[in-house]
């Protein structure tokens, strides 16, 4: 029990990481992202195949794999990022879904649907993860010894993601009350007032999404870290989702908000599946599952239409206008 | 070859009448409300249900079954847009995209409950082909070209002939000026949303049809495929988006065949439609009927 709360937490920590990214892009600089997901899995596939395939060692993949997130935000924002906000949001759906597609069909590299286990083919066990593994080994006994008693694989994670994860809010923070922040900020409210005042809107859109998508690309190198195989399902649009619930709770610009939205939202969610009291009794696990994300979306819906600014978010600011 | 080429032809013509049916009313949406319908796909894997429920569950007619379908998601999508869209009038866009993609979760998921997590179909014989000149045509094939001729001829008479068709027509083009000259946008949305419902209905079961088997993803996967059409036909433009879905289904279809250098592997004609996307959006955003003018 305390171990699947650990992981729980775990897990917060990572979305912490991708619901800054899309606090970046959406909340500071306006730029709607439907395909956090989808960045997620090209960091995190470009990661196990650089190791797998051209056995390259992580110290050098995972860095590869986020670059890889970055680039294919670039590939995305540049032809959009000067149009419409409508253009940006379709570019990143189509990018959700092809992503997941690619990853089911290019078998000899993804491993297709049954995951990266497969990689090498039929026969082998394809393993990404064996260095980090050895690497959370060595940190596990470190802090055993040093707490005299034994840390868990998930206590020890957590250790590290955490950290990470607040360095980073604490990072964006500062990021956002910066003069990069504010003109970013300038130009979600008033772009040919930003542009009048000599700033290049399009390159400091550009930057706001790449660094997004270099948060979303972290997080999914952890969720792959967290695990020791994935599929292609794991990316689903859903993750998306889940951002910007967090995003919301907290009101789109609050950014120490951010991680007290994943908490409260992981442990819901988490929890969720140990009620069952009637009606919840009248559902299997199974059930449970698309219950749950019923009533996600439903809690979406409700709090923009009621409470535009979120559950903490101040209204002058965070009401979302655009 | 030239008979794989017809074939080809006529299995996007097939596919693309589909996405054209859908994305004319995910364009009309766009156009008359400014709303970006990212349930759009989900609306259509309603249809394919609620049509299931009709024809497989209680017995009825195929053609029954459809047009109750068409009706539900219709009245589905008003309902959505009074509880939900209409109060986020003025929130601008962003916003709004992120309540239909909350619906669109509420949607699928609801299905997934109901119906369970397993493909479904039509009791219609998939094995079954017809011989047609060169051409071999299957039922669904049939039904679908039949259903989308038709739906195409009544929603263009719609838009070109009727008050109603011009009102949406006009305030897509400029909705102050419509306002000033007295259309009743409010009754308006509603229309715009039977129309965009209905018709994502009946592409829905037609999509549920041609593939053979479905599930409660099969809107989620296609509308990526959907807004494509849309943006070719430039966003807004009800009659370019079933032109811009025609063109995307026969390319897609047309680039496998044999003819172009060994013609592409089927796997990546769906990555061919997101190399067009991002191509359009590159260099015509305006869409491939669309006028020049900023966007």
């Amino acid at each position: 029990m305390v171990e699947f709360w650990l992981f729980v937490l775990v897990t917060a920590g990572i979305y912490t990481i991708f619901s800054l990214g899309l606090l970046i892009q959406f909340g500071i600089a306006g730029l709607p992202n439907f395909g956090t997901g989808a960045f997620m899995a090209v960091s995190s596939y470009t990661m196990a195949i650089l190791v797998v395939q051209l056995e390259l060692p992580m110290l050098v993949a995972a860095p590869l794999g986020i670059a890889a997130a970055v680039l294919f935000g670039l590939l995305l924002a540049i032809p959009t990022i000067r149009l419409r906000a409508d253009y940006l949001a379709i570019a990143t759906v189509a990018a959700g879904e092809i992503i997941r597609y690619l990853a089911l069909n290019l078998q000899d590299l993804t491993g297709g649907a049954a995951g990266t286990i497969n990689m090498l083919g039929p026969g082998f066990a394809a393993d990404y993860n064996w260095e980090w593994q050895r690497f959370l080994a060595s940190f596990q006994q470190m802090l055993s010894g040093l707490l005299s008693f034994r840390v868990s694989t998930d206590l020890a994670f957590g250790l590290i993601v955490w950290p990470v994860a607040l360095l980073l809010v604490w990072g964006v923070w500062y990021m956002v009350r910066s003069p990069w922040g504010r003109t970013l900020r300038a130009i979600r409210e008033d772009e040919e007032a930003a542009t009048a005042l000599g700033k290049n809107v399009f390159l400091y859109k550009l930057q706001a999404f790449s660094v997004g998508a270099a948060l979303a690309g972290l997080a999914g190198l952890f969720l792959a870290w967290q695990v020791s195989m994935f599929t292609p399902d794991d990316f689903r649009p859903v993750l998306t989702f889940y951002a910007f619930v967090i995003v919301l709770l907290g009101g789109k610009t609050n950014v120490w908000a951010v991680p007290v939205g994943a908490l409260i939202f992981t442990i819901i969610f988490a929890g969720t599946r140990f009620l069952d009291f009637w009606p919840l009794s009248l559902f299997n696990s199974g059930d449970k599952a698309f219950l749950r994300l019923i009533l996600v979306g439903l809690a979406l819906v409700v709090l923009i239409v009621l409470r535009p600014q979120g559950l903490l978010g101040n209204k002058k600011e965070d009401a979302l206008e655009n | 070859m030239i008979e794989q080429l017809l074939q080809l032809i006529f299995n996007g013509l097939v596919s693309g009448s589909i996405l054209a049916i859908g994305a004319a009313g995910a364009s009309l949406v766009w156009g008359v409300l400014r709303i970006g319908n990212f349930a759009h796909g989900d609306y259509m894997a309603l249809g394919a249900f609620s049509a299931f429920f009709f024809a497989n569950v209680l017995g009825l007619p195929l053609a029954v079954a459809t047009m109750l379908a068409m009706a539900i998601v219709a009245i589905f999508a008003i309902g959505v847009d009074q509880l939900a869209l209409k109060p986020m009038r003025g929130r601008g866009l962003t916003s709004v995209f992120i309540v239909t993609v909350g619906i669109s979760f509420l949607i699928r998921n609801t299905l997934f409950i109901s119906f369970g997590a397993g493909a479904r179909q039509y009791q219609i014989d998939q094995a079954l082909v017809y011989v047609v000149g060169p051409l071999r045509v299957s039922p669904g094939q049939a039904i679908t070209l039949f259903a989308m001729l038709l739906a195409i001829a009544a929603l263009g008479w719609l838009l070109g002939r009727t008050t109603i068709g011009r009102s949406m027509r006009a305030v897509a083009e400029n909705s102050d000026l419509a306002a000033v000259t007295g259309v009743n946008t409010d009754r308006l949305a509603s229309i715009t949303w039977l129309i965009s419902g209905g018709l994502a209905g009946l592409a829905g079961v037609c999509l549920g049809l041609v593939q053979g088997t479905f599930d409660a993803t099969m809107g989620a996967y296609t509308l990526f495929l959907i807004f494509t059409a849309v943006v070719l036909g430039g966003i807004g433009s009800a009659y370019g988006a079933l032109g811009g879905g025609l063109v995307l289904g026969l390319t897609m279809e047309v680039s496998t065949w044999d003819g172009f250098a060994g013609g592409l592997d089927p796997r990546y004609k769906v990555v061919l439609a997101f190399c067009v996307l991002i191509g359009l959006l590159l260099f015509r955003p305006q869409g491939i009927f669309g006028k020049d003018r900023l966007l």
